[in-house]
């Protein structure tokens, strides 16, 4: 293997993947084109939008500041992984449907994931809580005020 | 796929990073959280020939107290555990109330405090709360390492005392004096968005219960953090004012900023002051 490309093995929504890739190769960049994951989306790259933001090992991170590379012997969730099955959304998705939580959608699959772990982490979410944890995501549609209530609404359902 | 090509070296152990590092020079980087060198090389602005990825080595996150009570704080440590580790909340209450200020939370959760310390950018947070707080680094080489003071380790815009073969390992923040008090404040356009001015003050009271030293810090007021110490928290905002030589932009006039950089001051010794009280 030549010298500016690195062997990598990662699981990506329980599924396994092993690639050679160019040791450049952003992360975002591999889940949208070597895995054809294009749920991920990729806006400013360099770490303001927060569209392509992912799990790794379950904490969520901006894909577009990793490189490929760098995910070798990790687990990561995309969107993808999200929902139980194939005609199930998760309870996040189906608040965000019922709630308005989007209009574009752009922006919506890093919110998902970053939510994600956030209501992992904290069950009952107080609205400035749930602002400062949305902060690192941009949205240009819907002037936050639906996304919000839409992680609310998700809190109480799973609850 | 935005950056130049580089050669990826993962480490495999420090000894091994720092050989790399040797071999390379400036050609090569360390990659740590990567929160701001991935970014200025999807630019280009940043091309180095070589990336040697710390990530590897996870015996290199860590906090942990060490002599006389100091804190003391590893190379991979994320601005995350900053945040969250009640060590840090305990020992240096200044830095963990510092932290949330950083950028946005999946930032935080990939952002290194060295690495943060060793890009050297005016405008951060950390390299203030770390000069305020009196810290040391330990700077690691193939040839030894050294013991660098915060004060002597800023030298300008992105410009550190780091040689080029060396790694900043880690980050010894010592104690808090008696009757010591902390305070981090800073304003900004929107929540995560680098500071107007950011100021990390710390205020020691004598033993009749007034001001005995009062140190701040500032963040984006010049090149580099600045500096200043006086024994009356007045005196003080004001040769914060008179000294600082703070950036001008479309967020903010450098008149705006200087004012600013003064209330802060003041406002910041004040709390500070009560805290160490307590």
């Amino acid at each position: 293997m030549s010298d500016d490309r690195a062997r990598l093995t990662t699981t990506v929504n329980g599924t396994r993947y092993e690639r050679d890739v160019e040791a450049r190769m952003l992360l975002a960049d591999f889940i949208r084109h070597d895995l054809g994951l294009t749920g991920t989306h990729v806006g400013c790259e360099h770490g303001v939008c927060g569209a392509c933001t992912i799990l790794v090992d379950g904490v969520p991170v901006r894909s577009c500041l990793m490189f490929a590379a760098q995910a070798n012997g990790c687990a990561l969730t995309t969107v993808e992984g999200l929902a139980p099955a194939p005609d199930r959304l998760h309870p996040l998705q189906e608040a965000f449907r019922d709630a308005h939580g989007l209009q574009c959608g752009f922006c919506t699959p890093g919110i998902l994931m970053t939510m994600k772990a956030f209501l992992a982490e904290n069950a009952n979410p107080s609205e400035a809580e749930i602002r400062e944890a949305l902060s690192g995501n941009l949205c240009r549609c819907t002037g936050y005020q639906h996304i919000v209530d839409a992680v609310k609404l998700a809190a109480e359902r799973t609850r | 796929m935005k950056p130049a090509r580089f050669r990826y070296v993962a480490a495999e152990s420090i000894e091994h990073a720092l050989a790399a590092k040797a071999e390379q020079g400036d050609d090569a980087k360390f990659l740590a959280g990567g929160q701001s060198l991935v970014p200025a090389m999807n630019f280009r602005l940043a091309q180095p020939a070589t990336l040697i990825d710390l990530n590897p080595l996870r015996d290199l996150d860590y906090v942990r107290t060490g002599a006389g009570g100091a804190l003391r704080i590893g190379a991979l440590t994320r601005h995350r555990t900053i945040e969250r580790d009640a060590l840090v909340a305990t020992h240096a209450p200044l830095l963990h109330e510092a932290a949330p200020h950083v950028a946005h939370p999946q930032i935080r959760n990939r952002g290194t405090l060295c690495g943060n310390l060793a890009h050297a950018d005016p405008a951060s947070e950390f390299p203030a709360a770390v000069l305020a707080l009196g810290g040391r680094l330990r700077a690691r080489s193939r040839r030894g390492e050294r013991w660098i003071d915060a004060r002597d380790f800023f030298r300008g815009v992105f410009t550190t005392a780091l040689a080029p073969d060396e790694l900043l390992a880690e980050v010894e923040l010592p104690a808090l004096a008696a009757r010591t008090g902390t305070c981090f404040l800073e304003v900004a356009r929107r929540r995560g968005d680098y500071a107007l001015v950011g100021v990390a003050a710390t205020v020691t009271l004598g033993a009749d219960g007034k001001v005995a030293t009062a140190r701040v810090a500032l963040c984006n007021a010049g090149a580099m953090p600045v500096v200043v110490a006086a024994s009356d928290l007045d005196a003080a905002a004001e040769e914060v004012r008179r000294t600082i030589d703070p950036p001008e932009n479309v967020h903010a006039t450098a008149a705006f900023r200087r004012h600013l950089a003064g209330v802060l001051t003041r406002r910041a010794l004040q709390t500070a002051a009560e805290r160490a009280g307590r």
